[in-house]
């Protein structure tokens, strides 16, 4: 269903009106860059109110079915708030395990319970999801998982260990891999998917500390947690193409995500704007030749990328690799996001020295953090070297 | 606030679709590599009557007014053509005739007409630019006289030893100057072929020294025109590397899939697959950019967003081919140092393009005065 450009039009200077009138101040204190580093209960708190008002204003899922919170909307509407918010620079709506991967994947092969009873909480923000995937021991390599689900009667136990959990420690729910059969043939038949209580016995969730210094990431520890047999999707040994279609959606290879405002934009212009006010040798660095050809490197980089999301749409020119397109944006965007920020901090002279809660350091410190904190988006959802080998088995057929 | 990265459309006429299906169909059917190989040391470099089905499809006056015999679908449209003769390695004069009939109607008008009928009709044109190596330079020592006498000469100019009709780039009284000149006005040594790189690619010498033009032109159409053509051309040769690069790729993925050392077929190992994945992605880069100058360029003087567009298209293209060309020869191990291996084709053209229309690194710093002047 095409809207007219008229509607939509209107629509979006009804959001700007939105915007300018509830977007919140800065609040006084460092908040997240992503939904992957919300670490204090005092950031929780202003983001989790922050996307329930995003969320009753209408703004959130709009193209999601209204019996579940949604609006029933043409995704167009989604796309407009979702570049205002970026535009305003607001605080990220932090639920995006729920919003983008689990909300999506419940709508897309959920039974009816489950998408009644769970959607409407992640888009109001009342319930938060995790999603227990990788362990300590298995990292990129999920087909290995290890931790144990065991039925008993109307319940599983569960026993093991998941790492890298962003959102563990807060989170009510979370999609949950594990193994119930250690003696199939393919070890991924032997592997259950599960949208199990985090608050419960024998769950415990210890913080991580990042590189940047801010938490986010949790280890989970289950010890005879025991969870109710119905939290099991699909059926017992059916985890592993349920865990692929989630990733599908983690990678954005399948639409339908609530909002793709999950971290803050952090764009050429801003790196380019940056640049332009540093100084090198007494002179703007900006005249030195060689940093503005890596400059221009840089901006062509990121113009490719978004030329490759224009030339997706058109099918003669995406024929020779139909999932080409897709499936290396998150290689080449999260590589090249990484190069950005660290270029961008390295040009800095003495200053590039300076981290946050230096008085002295440029914008607070934001290019070393942000060049930090992009090494979530290069190792979480499958690093970097992992998506070559997708590119080079799943586009080009090359052997395992 | 406007963003560095300018517009960000690619659009795909259905004429142009149908352009690109119908080169690929034909460039399978006529340029097997055989076909190519057996092209490499004729003076021509193409078969004659591979470029007069290309005449009769209309390929030379995609960009020409009807006017001229012309179907006017704009100089963009020539690009999914170029495309896929770069990736059957088909060396014919369609560049070259293209561009020259471009640098003619956009600095000569009406009175050029004659020339433009002519190249429709599959006359071979080329562009008599250079005097030294350098792309980027902006005036020429080759004078025309008042009375239409050229004195001086040019280097590597395209399939010199087959056109038909030259456009000179001149100077008249110190002004930027065309002059139109017939191959029947040269004399027999004035031609001297190169020995170029690329064995598919035919340039050479030429002394236009006491030769009469047949027509010219001065003045400010003429820098206008001049500079549109250099981004045109640009744009062509990166159309051209990205068909090349395209198979060049292809032609590693079967390799790495069929060749076995240790007892593994070589595309499994990692040190080869992801390489070749960054070959893969610049050349998708580079169609973006390709398609999306191709969407960009009018008949009308460029715009901003087309001249970054072409320069980002030859810059990207360029360094990818020199990547695809410089990896397949390695990963072919021992077989790709030899002749008749066709990595060496592509090495070859890899290193042609590179230097064509400007270096990548002369595109970026043209792009960096664009971009991130104050």
């Amino acid at each position: 269903m095409a809207e007219s450009d008229v509607a939509l039009k209107k629509f979006q200077s009804e959001v700007r009106q939105w915007m300018q009138e509830n977007v919140p101040a800065d609040p006084g204190f460092l908040l997240p860059l992503s939904f992957l580093e919300v670490g204090t209960e005092q950031q929780l708190d202003f983001l989790r109110a922050w996307q329930h008002k995003v969320w009753q204003a209408g703004y959130l899922g709009m193209h999601w079915p209204s019996e579940f919170g949604g609006q029933g909307a043409d995704p167009a509407y989604q796309a407009i708030v979702d570049r205002e918010l970026q535009r305003v620079n607001a605080p990220i709506l932090f639920n995006t395990i729920g919003l983008n991967w689990v909300g999506p994947l419940l709508l897309d092969i959920g039974s009816k319970e489950s998408q009644a009873k769970y959607v409407k909480g992640i888009l109001s923000g009342d319930e938060i999801w995790c999603q227990g995937f990788s362990e300590p021991d298995h990292g990129s390599d999920l087909g290995s998982v290890q931790t144990r689900a065991v039925r008993d009667g109307d319940e599983f136990v569960i026993n093991g260990s998941k790492i890298w959990t962003t959102l563990g420690n807060f989170a009510d729910h979370m999609i949950l891999l594990a193994r119930t059969n250690t003696e199939t043939e393919r070890k991924y038949d032997g592997l259950s998917f599960f949208l199990a209580p985090m608050k419960i016995a024998g769950v415990d969730a210890h913080p991580i500390r990042k590189v940047t210094g801010e938490y986010g990431f949790n280890q989970v520890f289950f010890t005879d947690a025991r969870i109710p047999a119905a939290t099991l999707m699909r059926e017992e040994g059916q985890g592993w193409s349920v865990a692929m279609k989630t990733l599908e959606y983690e990678r954005g290879v399948s639409a339908g995500q609530a909002s793709a405002h999950w971290m803050v934009s952090i764009q050429i212009d801003d790196m380019v704007d940056q640049l332009r006010g540093y100084q090198r040798d007494g002179e703007a660095l900006l005249n030195d030749p060689i940093v503005r050809d890596d400059t221009v490197k840089l901006i062509m980089e990121a113009k490719a990328s978004a030329l490759a999301r224009s030339r997706m749409r058109i099918g003669p020119l995406t024929s020779d690799y139909p999932m080409g397109l897709p499936l290396s944006s998150k290689y080449r965007w999260t590589e090249y996001a990484r190069r950005m920020k660290l270029f961008t901090a390295a040009m800095q002279g003495g200053h590039s020295a300076l981290y946050v809660g230096d008085e002295d350091a440029y914008q607070g410190g934001f290019w070393q953090r942000a060049y930090f904190s992009n090494f979530g988006a290069t190792i979480g959802g499958g690093t970097t070297e992992v998506q070559a080998n997708i590119i080079a088995e799943h586009v080009l057929g090359l052997p395992k | 606030m406007t963003s560095v990265l300018g517009d960000l459309s690619i659009a795909l006429t259905e004429e142009q679709g149908m352009l690109l299906d119908v080169a690929r169909g034909f460039v399978a059917d006529k340029a097997p590599i055989d076909a190519v190989r057996a092209q490499l040391e004729t003076a021509s470099g193409f078969d004659a009557s591979v470029w007069q089905e290309m005449v009769e499809l209309g390929w030379t006056g995609i960009a020409l007014p009807e006017s001229v015999g012309g179907s006017a679908m704009g100089v963009g449209s020539v690009v999914p053509v170029v495309e896929s003769l770069g990736a059957g390695l088909l060396g014919t004069p369609l560049i070259n005739t293209t561009l020259a009939g471009q640098l003619l109607l956009r600095a000569g008008g009406a009175s050029v007409e004659p020339w433009l009928q002519r190249i429709t009709e599959g006359e071979i044109a080329t562009v008599a630019l250079l005097d030294s190596g350098d792309w980027g330079a902006t005036n020429t020592a080759l004078d025309l006289t008042a009375d239409g006498v050229l004195n001086g000469r040019k280097l590597m100019v395209g399939d010199a030893t087959v056109a038909d009709i030259f456009v000179v780039v001149c100077q008249q009284d110190g002004q930027p100057a065309l002059a139109v000149v017939e191959r029947s006005a040269l004399s027999d040594g004035a031609v001297k072929a190169n020995t170029l790189i690329d064995l598919t690619k035919r340039s050479g010498n030429v002394d236009f020294s006491g030769v009469t033009a047949v027509f010219s032109c001065c003045g400010d159409t003429v820098v206008s025109a001049l500079r549109d053509f250099h981004l045109l051309g640009a744009m062509l040769v990166a159309a051209e590397a990205a068909g090349s690069a395209a198979r060049c790729l292809d032609g590693i993925v079967d390799y790495l899939k069929t060749r076995k050392q240790f007892g593994k077929l070589i595309g499994s190992y990692q040190a080869l697959k992801h390489p070749t994945v960054d070959i893969y992605c610049g050349m998708e880069d580079a169609r973006s950019f390709v398609y999306h100058a191709a969407t960009h360029v009018t008949d009308d003087s460029l715009s901003l967003d087309a001249e970054l567009a072409c320069r980002m298209a030859k810059a990207q293209a360029s360094d990818v081919m020199s990547y695809a060309g410089d990896r397949s020869v390695q990963f072919h191990g021992g077989i790709g140092f030899t002749w008749d291996c066709d990595s060496t084709l592509f090495i070859r053209r890899a290193q042609w393009t590179a230097q064509a229309f400007g270096d990548p690194a002369h595109h970026r710093k043209h792009l960096g005065r664009l971009l991130l002047s104050d």
